[in-house]
């Protein structure tokens, strides 16, 4: 064979990648419709016609596994081991969203038909636990007014209170007082409307996990994580502010708005610095957002209050 | 009564020693082992920062349960235990400390100084750890001698370390005071049981029958 015929090295290697960059390219295709953004984990049944959106399309989500094991769920047990112990103590089905209070068409929806009536929609959200530890999850789940919408709140409906379960009988945490029990959260009728705000039915695009607050729980990004209230089996509309579980118990740490803001620290720690789980050893803490990276969209609501005394 | 004396009689193997240092430094070696093979957890530096502290108030308990029950069984050879076990609390608290200044705060001293200053509980855990600082450097036989009745005087502080740490953990803990209410209540029985010893007139160390010339 002529040496002429031999192909130059810098021709097949460009060829090569030419080849693999191609396969890529095409594996990133076929995945594309009807599927998640991000991969199933395969540990949980799917969420079927799951929508993608454009919510977080640049942010890295936290390894399944390191979301899924390091919880606060007090219900499921004090600790962040405890909740994925214990989770399969906790009973999804059957399951019932109930309305009530200042609404006009009070009533209830169950999970099924929640899963069936509402677009499941994807968002990948930054979370920040007041502890000061952050995770990105790719939540499956309802626009939340969407939800609240159906019960028609009345225009006394100023606020929304979220109730999580009550079962001692099975869940390890509630048969301690280490919280008043049911626990309770709630946000400003507003906050609860913002489009932002997800009803969620999974994560990762499958099911939520027990430890995460299955079956249904509630996303607000842009406060901290305990504002989102695990395992809701009611909604109340009322004119009255609620008394929210935290702010109730250590209402010095803890306030009713608990909006995830980097210069009003935490009395037994500083709230400027956050440590994404995950991240080793010997990473760094990053600098924590204003509204964890959300003021575009949410800083309105709260102009011309005083957030270190609304804290 | 027979028994009892020989009870009383009874010396431990004289590896007994290596082998109370050994198991102290297991939960070391794990810690090791997990940092090297990912086993650490979603939040690795939380999980170093608990388990070092968890030892360290477990050995300065098991420090300070060595005159009692010294006193209690007439085992004086339960002396040979106290300093490494002192010695030991030190270490852990000093790593515990080296934890949250380094992987936790990332030497951010600005941070550092204002959580010295402003949280109570990191200014107690602090004031415990420097005042462990000259026991640990007066641990030696050379420094007992030097120092002679002031020596007990000075490393009677290790009451006061008790106390700040005890104080820390229990500041710090947010939901279930359960654990840190454990150790509290350890503490105050330990030195509860030295009340009525430390108010009784000085009396020689030698329990009949259990005098050993190493102890």
């Amino acid at each position: 064979m002529p040496s002429s015929e031999i192909t130059p090295r810098a021709v097949w290697e460009d060829r090569r990648r030419f080849l693999r960059v191609a396969a890529a390219g095409a594996a990133l295709l076929a995945a594309r419709p009807g599927e998640a953004a991000v991969a199933r984990p395969g540990r949980l049944a799917p969420i079927v016609d799951l929508q993608e959106t454009s919510h977080g399309k640049e942010l890295e989500p936290t390894d399944y596994g390191d979301f899924t094991s390091y919880n606060n769920f007090v219900e499921l047990g004090v600790g962040k081991e405890a909740p994925a112990r214990n989770a399969h103590l906790l009973r999804t089905r059957p399951w019932t969203l109930k309305a009530e209070g200042e609404c006009e068409a009070p009533g209830a929806i169950g999970i099924d038909d929640l899963l069936t009536q509402f677009p499941q929609e994807e968002r990948i959200y930054r979370l920040r636990c007041v502890e000061t530890w952050a995770a990105v999850v790719p939540w499956v789940g309802v626009p939340l007014n969407a939800v609240l919408a159906r019960f028609k709140p009345t225009s006394k409906a100023k606020f929304v209170e979220f109730e999580s379960i009550s079962d001692p009988d099975r869940l390890p945490g509630q048969r301690r007082p280490v919280l008043p029990w049911p626990y309770v959260e709630g946000l400003r009728i507003d906050e609860a409307m913002h489009p932002l705000a997800l009803l969620a039915t999974g994560c990762y695009g499958e099911v939520l996990p027990g430890q995460n607050g299955a079956p249904l729980r509630l996303v607000v990004p842009w406060k901290y994580g305990f504002k989102s209230a695990k395992s809701i089996v009611r909604v109340r509309f009322t004119e009255q502010m609620p008394r929210t579980t935290w702010a109730l118990m250590q209402p010095d740490e803890y306030g009713f708005y608990a909006n995830v803001n980097p210069q009003v620290d935490h009395p037994r720690w500083s709230q400027g610095r956050e440590r994404p789980l995950g991240a080793g050893l010997f990473a760094r803490r990053r600098p924590t957002l204003m509204f964890n990276g959300y003021a575009t969209e949410v800083a309105d609501l709260y102009r011309g209050m005083d957030l270190s005394r609304h804290y | 009564m027979k028994t009892i004396a020989a009870l009383r009689r009874w010396q431990p193997p004289r590896a007994a020693q290596a082998v109370v240092v050994l198991v102290a430094l297991v939960p070391l070696a794990l810690l090791v082992v997990d940092a090297a093979t990912d086993g650490l957890g979603a939040n690795p530096v939380e999980t170093v920062l608990h388990r070092t502290g968890d030892w360290t108030l477990r050995l300065l308990l098991a420090t300070l349960t060595v005159t009692p029950l010294r006193r209690w069984t007439g085992w004086q050879w339960l002396l040979r235990f106290r300093r490494p076990l002192g010695l030991l609390a030190f270490g852990y608290a000093v790593l515990h400390g080296l934890t949250y200044v380094a992987l936790d705060r990332g030497l951010v001293w600005d941070e550092i100084l204002v959580d010295v200053l402003k949280r109570p509980y990191v200014t107690v855990g602090l004031a415990a750890l420097v005042l462990m600082v000259p026991l640990a450097a007066t641990s030696t036989r050379a420094m007992m001698r030097r120092l002679g009745p002031n020596w007990q005087r000075l490393h009677r502080l290790v009451y006061a370390i008790g106390v700040l740490a005890v104080l820390h953990f229990l500041w710090s803990s947010k939901l279930d005071r359960i654990e840190p209410l454990v150790y509290a209540v350890t503490l105050v029985v330990l030195l509860l049981l030295r009340l009525p010893a430390s108010a009784r007139s000085p009396r020689p160390l030698v329990v009949e029958g259990s005098c050993e010339p190493r102890c």
